[in-house]
C-alpha cells in the first residue's frame, strides 16, 4: 500500500507484546480487567494506528513509530539518585509520586503525611488491592471516543497516578507526579495511566513533570483521566522535557461537572515528537475550562496541541490560550475543535493560537473548529503564525541591546501572554525560567 | 562631533536622501526643519541603523568612526540615541526590565562594570523623580497602553538613564499638549552639556521655544536647503516651507 493512501500503520508489535505479557500485566487475575484490555487490543488492531490520511491526524505523523524495535519498559531501571529528580516546585514536603520507565518508585516519592482528603497511590498497587471503585473508573463508559491510543493504553497500561481528593478538600500544597524516562539501547515503550478525581467543591493543584533521563529513546502512551465533581476546581500544570529522540503521546479526558474548573496549562520542551491531545466534556452547566500550552521546538522537533472540548450543557465556557515558538526546521501543531451541542445555550468559547516563526524552515499548522448546534453562543478563534516583530527588535537593539538578546528577550515576552493567562501564579517563575534555560541554550541569531 | 557628508538614502528604492552635509560639534544642539515627506525620519533612521533603509552614497563620521558600518547596538553602545517619533510598543518586557537590560549592555560595551537590581533601581528612582515619571509606567509593559505623553516622557527617562552622547530627537513634540511638552523639553533640556550633542527633528517651531537650539537647518526634498541661527525657525514659522517645497 502506497504511503499516501495508508490510513493506519500495523499495530503487530503491540498485539505480540500484549500476547507475550497478558498472564503478567498488573490485574490479570481480574476477569474485569481481563476483559478491558482484550477490548482494548482489539480496538487498537481495528483501528491501527492513525496517520495523517487520519483529519484529526492530519499534520502529525507517527511514521517514525513503525521503525522502532520497541520494547516494554521493566520495572528494574537503575533509580537515579534523589537530586536528579526535577521538579518545578522549590519546596521538599509535598506530595509527589515519582515514575520510572511508567513504575512507580516509592523510593523516590514522597507519599507520607498526605494532606487531609488526599489519597495518592500507584495504579498498580490499586490494582492489587482491588478497590471496587477502580472498575468503573477504569472501564469505559462510551463518553469518550475510543482512540487508538487510548486502546493501546488500556490494553497495556501497568501503573501511573491515582489522585483522590475527598469532598469539600481544599488542598493548598500542590501535587506533583514526575515522570522519568531512562532507556538505554533499547527504545521503551511505556503506558502510564493515571486517574484524577475531584469529590464535590474540592480544590487541588497537580503538577505533571516529564523528563528523560540521558539520551535514550522512550515512546510514551499516556492516558490522564480527569473527573470533577460540582464545583471542584483543578488546576494541572504540565512540564514536558523529554529526551530529544523520545515521543511522548498524551490523552487527556475530563469530565467536567456543574460548576467545577479546570485549568490546564502545559509547556513543551522536549521529545521529538509530541502530541498533547485534550478531551474535555463540560457536563454540567456553570463549567469552566481554561486550556493553555506554551512550546519552544528547535532542530527537527515537532510538537502537536489538539484538543476537543464538548458544551454539553448551558452556560458553560471556556478559553484556550496556545503560543510557542519555532527554530530550525521545527513543526508545530494546533488543533482545536469546539463543540456545542443542541440546547447548550449560553456559551462561551474563546481559542487563540500564535506560533512565532524563527526560522525560514520552521512550519505551524493550526487548524481551528467550531461546530455550534445551539443558537445562544459567543464564540471566536484566532491563529496566527508570524515572524519576530522587526520593529520592536530594532528598538530594543537601539537601546544597545545586542540582537541575539534582543531577539531572546522579544520571544519570552511572547510565550508570557500564555504563560500569564493560563498558568497559576506561583508556578510562573518556574515556567519561565525554562524557558528562559530553553533560550539560553542556543544564541538566538538572525535566521 | 557627528560629520555628514553627501549622504544620499533610498528606501524601496526610491531616493529620499539627497546629499546630506551637516556637522555637529560637541555640545551643540541643532534643529532639523522640513516639511512632511522631506526626509526628516529617514535621517534619524539612517544614522541609527534601521532595516530597509540603504545608504547609496555619502559618509557618515560619529567621533572620527564610520558609523554606518555599525550594528544598532553598537551605535547605542557608542553613545548615539534615537528618541522615537513613534515609540513601540513591546508587550510581556517590564520597562523596568528593557531599560536595566540597555543600561547594563551598553555598561558593558563600555568597558563599564554591571549595576545589580538594587544599584539600577537607585539610578531609576532618581531619574524618575526629575523627569516627574510615576512609578506604576516602570511596572507596565514597554509604552503598552501609554498616552502620548507617556511615551514620549519614557523617550527621554530612556535618554537620561543610557546617557548619550548624541541624541536624535524625531518629532519629540508630535502628539503632545503644551504641559506634556514643557515636561519632555525640561527633562531633554537637563541633558544638555557641553559633551552632549542634539539634533532636534521636528515640522513646527513650537519645540524649539522650550529647547533653544544653536542651529537650525531646513531639509526639503532630501536636501538641506538653508541653515541659520534659532531666528531661522520663527521666520519658517511665519512663511511656512513653501519657498522650499517648489521645485528649483
Amino acid at each position: 500500500m502506497s504511503e499516501t493512501s495508508q490510513q493506519s500503520l500495523g499495530t503487530e508489535a503491540f498485539a505480540a507484546q500484549f500476547q507475550a505479557r497478558r498472564e503478567t500485566l498488573p490485574g490479570s487475575g481480574l476477569g474485569w480487567l481481563g476483559a478491558l484490555r482484550e477490548a482494548g487490543i482489539a480496538a487498537l488492531a481495528e483501528r491501527g494506528l492513525p496517520t495523517p490520511r487520519v483529519e484529526d491526524w492530519k499534520y502529525t505523523n507517527l511514521r517514525p513509530l513503525e521503525t522502532l524495535a520497541l520494547t516494554a519498559a521493566r520495572p528494574d531501571a537503575p533509580a537515579p539518585s534523589l537530586d536528579l529528580v526535577p521538579s518545578l516546585l522549590a519546596t521538599t514536603d509535598h506530595p509527589r509520586l515519582v515514575f520510572l520507565n511508567g513504575f512507580l518508585r516509592p523510593d523516590l516519592s514522597r507519599l507520607a503525611d498526605l494532606p487531609e482528603g488526599v489519597e495518592l497511590a500507584g495504579l498498580a498497587d490499586l490494582i492489587a488491592k482491588q478497590p471496587d471503585w477502580l472498575q468503573s473508573e477504569l472501564s469505559d463508559d462510551g463518553k469518550f471516543e475510543t482512540t487508538a491510543l487510548t486502546a493501546l493504553n488500556t490494553a497495556l497500561m501497568e501503573d501511573g497516578a491515582v489522585l483522590r481528593i475527598a469532598r469539600g478538600a481544599v488542598v493548598e500544597r500542590p501535587i506533583e507526579l514526575v515522570f522519568l524516562g531512562a532507556a538505554e539501547a533499547q527504545p521503551l515503550s511505556i503506558q502510564p495511566r493515571n486517574l484524577i478525581a475531584l469529590g464535590e467543591a474540592s480544590q487541588a493543584t497537580v503538577i505533571e513533570v516529564h523528563a528523560g533521563l540521558g539520551e535514550g529513546v522512550t515512546v510514551s502512551n499516556s492516558v490522564s483521566d480527569v473527573h470533577l465533581a460540582p464545583g471542584a476546581r483543578l488546576t494541572h500544570v504540565k512540564l514536558q522535557d523529554e529526551s530529544h529522540r523520545s515521543y511522548h503521546l498524551a490523552s487527556l479526558r475530563a469530565r467536567l461537572e456543574r460548576d467545577s474548573t479546570y485549568e490546564g496549562f502545559g509547556l513543551s520542551l522536549g521529545a521529538a515528537l509530541s502530541r498533547n491531545e485534550a478531551r474535555v466534556r463540560l457536563e454540567g452547566s456553570g463549567g469552566h475550562c481554561l486550556l493553555g500550552g506554551g512550546y519552544l521546538m528547535r532542530d527537527k522537533q515537532h510538537c502537536d496541541n489538539t484538543t476537543v472540548i464538548e458544551h454539553l450543557a448551558p452556560h458553560t465556557s471556556c478559553r484556550e490560550v496556545f503560543k510557542g515558538a519555532l527554530d530550525d526546521k521545527a513543526r508545530g501543531v494546533f488543533q482545536g475543535k469546539i463543540v456545542v451541542h443542541r440546547d447548550a445555550q449560553h456559551i462561551d468559547g474563546h481559542q487563540l493560537s500564535k506560533a512565532l516563526l524563527l526560522s525560514d524552515d520552521a512550519e505551524m499548522d493550526a487548524k481551528p473548529e467550531l461546530e455550534i448546534y445551539a443558537d445562544d453562543v459567543k464564540c471566536s478563534h484566532g491563529a496566527t503564525a508570524g515572524e519576530i516583530d522587526h520593529d520592536a527588535l530594532f528598538y530594543l537593539r537601539c537601546r544597545g541591546i545586542p540582537e541575539a538578546k534582543a531577539r531572546s528577550l522579544l520571544i519570552q515576552a511572547f510565550l508570557a501572554e500564555a504563560v500569564e493567562e493560563a498558568a497559576p501564579e506561583a508556578l510562573r517563575e518556574a515556567l519561565n525560567a525554562r524557558i528562559i534555560a530553553w533560550l539560553a541554550a542556543k544564541p538566538q541569531g538572525a535566521n | 562631533m557627528l560629520e555628514i557628508k553627501n549622504l544620499h538614502a533610498t528606501v524601496d528604492g526610491k531616493p529620499i536622501l539627497q546629499g546630506i552635509d551637516l556637522e555637529i560639534a560637541a555640545g551643540e544642539v541643532h534643529a532639523i526643519m522640513g516639511p512632511n515627506g522631506s526626509g526628516k525620519s529617514t535621517l534619524a533612521y539612517v544614522l541609527t541603523g534601521r532595516e530597509g533603509y540603504e545608504v547609496t552614497e555619502g559618509q557618515v563620521l560619529y567621533k572620527g568612526q564610520d558609523l554606518l558600518e555599525m550594528e544598532p547596538e553598537a551605535r547605542a553602545a557608542e553613545g548615539v540615541f534615537l528618541a522615537f517619533q513613534y515609540p513601540i510598543e513591546i508587550p510581556g518586557v517590564a520597562n523596568t526590565t528593557f531599560l536595566k537590560e540597555a543600561l547594563n549592555a551598553v555598561r558593558r560595551h563600555r568597558g563599564e562594570s554591571e549595576l545589580d537590581a538594587m544599584e539600577f533601581m537607585k539610578l531609576l528612582r532618581e531619574k524618575t523623580k526629575e523627569l516627574g515619571i510615576a512609578g506604576d509606567m516602570l511596572k507596565r509593559p514597554v509604552n503598552v497602553g501609554f498616552s502620548g505623553g507617556e511615551k514620549k516622557r519614557n523617550e527621554v527617562l530612556q535618554m537620561a538613564v543610557l546617557n548619550p552622547t548624541l541624541a536624535v530627537l524625531d518629532e519629540t513634540d508630535s502628539g503632545l499638549d503644551i504641559d506634556a511638552l514643557k515636561t519632555v523639553a525640561d527633562g531633554v533640556n537637563a541633558l544638555r552639556n557641553a559633551e552632549r550633542s542634539m539634533l532636534v527633528i521636528t515640522h513646527y517651531q513650537r519645540l524649539l521655544d522650550y529647547i533653544v537650539p544653536d542651529r537650525v537647518h531646513v531639509l526639503a526634498r532630501g536636501k538641506i536647503l538653508r541653515s541659520g541661527g534659532k531666528e531661522l525657525a520663527l521666520e519658517l514659522e511665519q512663511k511656512g516651507y513653501a519657498d522650499f517645497t517648489q521645485a528649483a
